[in-house]
């Protein structure tokens, strides 16, 4: 079938898909460096992605020089040394200089017990409402519901992206001689805290234009939640004791081991009961610090603190991982000339190594990210002479598209989804990772991968969703893929058979191909000393 | 999962239409939001937190429909919770964000280790 042409058609310098922070960030730096941006999210930039419902603790170090060399060592080594200690440095400049820009443009930062600013955290809804707003105030147009599906190119590099506007099912198109893919990371519809618009739709437009993946396999991230919710904001269960079926005490809060969660509900049902909340001022405060968490449990009718609930482990897949698309220059280039990636949908070795966990790393690179993406976008375009409306350019979507259709029979997208779910989302399997067990898992993942080349139907829904089938088959792939090859036991990745860390694999893991997965090796760059200065935007009104 | 839009309370503004991430809403002939693709529903609470009128509700069940009647939720004093804690809607007079107990967490947090 041949490409249809688009109804909706814009053109401009930078267009960002995906408007999380990283998209936001990356549009405002575009904009505010003199480029006109367009921003195309699947759903609604303010409410759309993992920030956004819930909120997130920030890396926000004081330029004060032992302070941020201890972080930086800390993370060097839990990041199983996979970072770059000068990207490591500055993004820890870049949040804090937009942090304090946010605070600027009025984000309601709380005190803290010594009546100082506390800017470590924000509110997801408050944080983002205010993003949109700084966004379209640098002029940038918004398209919500305007999910990309596919991207554009000829043989100078990239030049826009096609997709669908969900709300009309028309077709649309923009031009621009840089885009910049935010589009988060893939959790694979897993239903934890916003995160089922992030379908790694991004990581496989890239690979379609041949954009190597790095760290695919640090994907190894369960989140915690009431068995019935979606809020997977683990802090609060720092207050909780925890039983077994029984009603046996297996843990009284504190500390818990590592993988405490995964070695109980791999046995059988795991409660919880926030015990240590145990008095009204400690309730209030548990409270006011995550009030989406109670949200669900007052509405069921459970309180929390006196009454025992049921938890599970939702998988967030590279979201709170660190593998996704290759970043090759210091302002989030890629390997194809004008396209950029940003946030999740980026590989984050550079600055979070192996490991994302303990919160802030990922919050705030999609800030840094975003801003420096932005830069790069708007300076690669403007170097243009003619805009991006003169280009010969043609759609490069492969997989999952109602024009690449190789076989009259639909695509079983919710077939392919749940069996993609089926080996992706046991901690079995994809927890306590063994070579034959993961091996076998591929296996059957590489038989789901011709489904995804048959037809697609013509709503916009159709559409949407058999593309995320195809990108979830294909970041499945890599995963797994990622995961034996990299044999032994690095930051969140973990293989039975190699329990140790492997000097000799202190290397990036890269991989290249959709259909044939081919992999290298890649040295991390060890050039101290010299460090990209943090992007300055004059910012003089509050929005 | 969103289980109720309110035709007593709706406005029609199409907002919750327009947030939704997940494209559950369709508008129907009257303009009014029908919950259209339920099972895409992602339990984030957004269209709650953004619709002027508290005229939605979204349970606590992430897979499972949940059966609720308009005047409960009333009665129970559910319908808007949400957007009241964060404080859209009420011009500025309440903010999660400025209400964040996240600094002083941990040390509610401390004495747990010591088996308090
Ligand atoms: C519950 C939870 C708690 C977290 N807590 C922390 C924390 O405390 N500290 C920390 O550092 N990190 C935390 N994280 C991670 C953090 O939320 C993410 O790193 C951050 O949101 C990444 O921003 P992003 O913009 O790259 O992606 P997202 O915020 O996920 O946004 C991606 C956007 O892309 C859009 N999109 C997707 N596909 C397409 C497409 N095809 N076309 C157009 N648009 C598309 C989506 O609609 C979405 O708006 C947490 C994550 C979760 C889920
Ligand atoms: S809860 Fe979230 S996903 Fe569900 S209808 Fe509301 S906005 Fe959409
Ligand atoms: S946001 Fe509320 S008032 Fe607006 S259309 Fe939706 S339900 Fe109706």
């Amino acid at each position: 079938m041949v490409s249809e042409q688009p109804e909706e058609r814009l053109v401009a310098d930078v267009l960002v898909i995906g408007g999380g922070p990283a998209g936001a960030w990356a549009a405002w730096s575009a904009a505010s460096h003199g480029a006109r941006t367009v921003l195309a999210d699947k759903g609604y930039l303010g409410t759309s992605g993992a920030t956004a419902p819930g909120g997130t603790g920030f890396l926000y170090v004081e330029p004060d020089k032992e302070k941020r060399e201890k972080a930086v060592a800390d993370r060097l080594k839990s990041g199983g040394y996979l970072s770059e200690e000068p990207w490591i440095y500055r993004l820890m400049e870049q949040a804090y200089l937009n942090i304090q820009l946010v605070e600027q443009w009025g984000y309601r930062f709380p005190l803290d017990e010594n009546g100082n600013l506390y800017k470590a955290h924000m509110q997801g809804p408050e944080y983002m409402e205010l993003m949109r707003r700084v966004v379209k105030k640098a002029g940038v147009t918004i398209l919500d519901q305007h999910p990309a599906l596919e991207l554009l190119t000829d043989e100078h590099g990239v030049g826009g992206a096609r997709g669908v506007n969900r709300l009309s099912g028309k077709s649309w198109e923009v031009r621009a001689h840089s885009v910049i893919l935010a589009t988060g990371g893939c959790a694979f519809l897993s239903k934890g805290l916003g995160c089922n618009v992030q379908t790694g739709d991004g990581q496989l437009m890239a690979a379609e234009l041949g954009v190597e993946m790095s760290g695919m396999e640090f994907s190894r991230q369960y989140a915690t939640t009431a068995a019935f919710g979606t809020v997977t904001r683990n802090r609060v269960l720092g207050f909780a004791s925890f039983y077994d079926e029984a009603g046996n005490v297996i843990h009284e809060g504190g500390p818990r081991q590592d993988h405490f969660f995964a070695v109980h509900l791999h046995k059988g049902p795991v409660y919880a009961m926030l015990t240590h909340g145990n008095t009204p001022e400690k309730q209030a405060i548990i409270r006011a610090s995550t009030p989406l968490w109670f949200v669900p449990f007052d509405r069921a009718g459970i309180d929390p603190f006196t009454q025992k609930f049921p938890i599970k482990m939702r998988y967030e897949g590279t979201i709170r991982g660190t593998g996704g698309i290759r970043l090759v220059g210091d302002y989030c280039s890629t390997t194809v000339p004008g396209l950029f990636a940003a946030g999740d949908a980026a590989s984050r070795e550079k600055t979070a190594g192996a490991r994302s966990g303990g919160g802030a790393y990922n919050a705030s690179w999609a800030i840094a990210s975003g801003t420096w993406s932005g830069k790069g976008a708007a300076e690669h375009a403007l170097a243009h002479g003619k805009s991006a409306d003169h280009r010969d350019l043609r759609p490069a979507g492969r997989y999952g598209l109602r024009h690449t259709a190789e076989s009259a029979e639909s695509i079983p997208v919710r077939e392919v989804v749940k069996a993609v779910q089926n080996e992706m989302f046991p901690l079995g399997i994809n927890y306590f990772r063994s070579e034959p067990i993961i091996a076998a898992s591929l296996e059957r993942l590489h038989k789901q991968w011709p489904l995804v080349r048959g037809g697609v139907g013509s709503s916009a829904t159709a559409r949407v969703q058999a593309r995320e089938a195809a990108a979830m088959v294909v970041n499945a792939r890599w995963m797994y893929s990622a995961a034996l090859i990299r044999k032994e036991t690095r930051g969140m990745h973990t293989m039975a058979e190699y329990p140790e860390l492997d000097e000799a694999m202190s290397s990036r893991l890269l991989l290249s191909g959709i259909g044939d997965i081919r992999h290298r090796w890649e040295d991390v760059p060890r050039s101290y000393g010299s460090i990209t200065p943090a992007v300055v935007v004059k910012e003089r009104q509050s929005v | 999962m969103i289980e109720l839009v309110s035709e007593d309370r709706c406005i029609q503004c199409g907002l919750c239409v327009k947030v939704c991430p997940t494209n559950v809403f369709d508008t129907n002939e009257d303009g009014l939001p029908v919950i259209a693709r339920q099972e895409d529903c992602q339990t984030c609470y957004m269209c709650e937190a953004y619709c002027p009128v508290d005229a939605l509700f979204v349970a606590h069940h992430a897979d499972e429909k949940v059966a609720v009647t308009e005047q409960d939720l009333i009665d129970r004093d559910l319908l808007g919770s949400w957007r009241a804690i964060i404080g859209f809607g009420s011009r500025g007079k309440v903010s999660m964000a400025a209400n964040d107990t996240t600094p002083i967490l941990r040390q509610a947090r401390s004495g747990i280790a010591r088996g308090e």
